[in-house]
């Protein structure tokens, strides 16, 4: 009974020190930015691995989904004699949940795992040890571009992915289900405000940026150096990062949009 | 790969999301048809009853958008429902004598606040009421009084 009670405490001593390190390593990282004779470099070289790497699965995931919806939708609402508000629809399933949400879901499969990959390989054959020792700070050199990298890339890549969504359902639904375009567009002009739709969403990918390449460097810097470590971390870093973005989408659509 | 090309890609990269975003905002919010709350001003108005009408309502002269609703809220002296409207700026000739009345566009619709100006000199400026209002019609009241007065006059 007591040594049951006992590994309890030190479950959540073990967990409660993980997050701590994962906050000192967080917030060092995210300060330790202002090296401006390589930080814009190193940042760049990031925000090709990790935004420009993935737009590709995004933009072609935009479009399928895009398409989906707009297929979805037509079905339930051709039967109310409603088919203009499919604009609506969604625009605004995908501005204020879709978007971020699947880019954000996207971004943690393609880009988290491979840079926990890269840095527990890094941790592994000791290249961050090295580092230090030659007297430069892995924290600015690596994990600061990184974080910065994936806050940026994030919400560009769920607009690009809004986009492209929002032009597969034009084409299912205006230039195959012959909804009249003007009706398309009116309505969803109508109903989609800027700051409380479009913003809120721009919002949601920031913090879903920062979330997961926050998980995914942590898990990278806290894997064990073993390539079976770094398997486990990797998977260990899809895994809570698309638990942390969903359960955070709920959190911050409850504060941003609330119950009208 | 070059440093160069890599900066130029994450460029257009940048630029991509940047032109998605301003595609958003102006091509699918409308923002620039949208009502603008910064120049605006106050007016509300009490009802008997608002059931239906929600925050950003439209508020309209025949037919037009000019405004939109920012609260509703209770009156605690006369437990009438007040309705807090913002009017653009530069619809500043709104009659003293204005009729605010709830109505539903379509059957189903939304419910929005029509305004009929009336034909007072004097007109309505910032934090002023509208005194003369008509509430929201609500169709199973409607419906509860035909059957009553039906099985009435039986």
């Amino acid at each position: 009974m007591l040594n049951q009670v006992a590994r309890l405490g030190r479950g959540g001593l073990a967990i409660l020190s993980t997050l701590g390190r994962a906050s000192i390593l967080w917030s060092m990282a995210l300060w330790s930015l202002p090296d401006f004779r390589n930080g814009p470099r190193l940042l760049i070289r990031q925000l090709y691995s990790v935004g420009v790497l993935s737009l590709l699965i995004t933009v072609i995931s935009g479009f399928f989904v895009g398409m989906v919806l707009a297929l979805q939708g037509y079905n339930v609402l051709v039967r109310f004699d409603a088919v203009g508000s499919l604009g609506q629809g969604v625009s605004l399933t995908l501005v204020r949940e879709m978007g971020p949400v699947v880019a954000a879901l996207l971004f943690a499969g393609r880009a988290g795992s491979a840079l926990t990959a890269e840095i527990g390989l890094m941790k592994a054959t000791e290249q961050l040890a090295a580092m230090e020792m030659i007297g430069v700070d892995p924290l600015r050199r690596i994990i600061s571009p990184r974080l910065w990298a994936g806050i940026i890339a994030m919400p560009l890549l769920a607009q690009i992915f809004n986009v492209v969504a929002i032009w597969g359902a034009v084409l299912v639904g205006v230039d195959w289900l012959g909804i009249d375009a003007n009706a398309f567009w009116s309505n969803m002009q109508d109903s989609l405000e800027f700051r409380e739709d479009i913003l809120n969403g721009v919002i949601k990918a920031v913090i879903f940026g920062a979330v997961i390449t926050w998980i995914a460097v942590f898990q990278g810097y806290d894997s064990e150096p073993t390539s079976e470590g770094i398997s486990r971390a990797t998977t260990r870093t899809v895994v809570y990062s698309s638990l942390a973005v969903l359960g955070l989408d709920f959190l911050l659509t409850a504060v941003m949009f609330g119950v009208n | 790969m070059q440093t160069r090309t890599v900066e130029i890609i994450v460029g257009l990269f940048v630029l991509m999301g940047i032109l998605a975003l301003t595609f958003l905002a102006i091509q699918v919010s409308g923002l620039n048809r949208n009502f603008n709350s910064d120049k605006s001003y106050r007016l509300y108005a009490k009802f008997n009853n608002v059931s239906g009408l929600n925050r950003r309502a439209r508020i309209t002269v025949a037919g037009v958008q000019i405004g939109q609703v920012i609260s509703t809220s209770i009156d605690p002296k006369t437990l009438r429902a007040r309705v807090d409207m913002a009017i653009n700026a530069d619809v500043d000739y709104l009659s003293e004598d204005t009729i605010a009345a709830i109505q539903t566009s379509g059957i189903l619709g939304e419910k929005y606040i029509a305004l009929s100006p009336g034909g007072a000199d004097e007109i309505l400026t910032d934090g002023e009421q509208i005194r003369d209002t008509q509430s929201s019609l609500i169709l199973e009241e409607l419906v509860g009084k035909m059957f009553t007065s039906k099985i009435n006059s039986k």
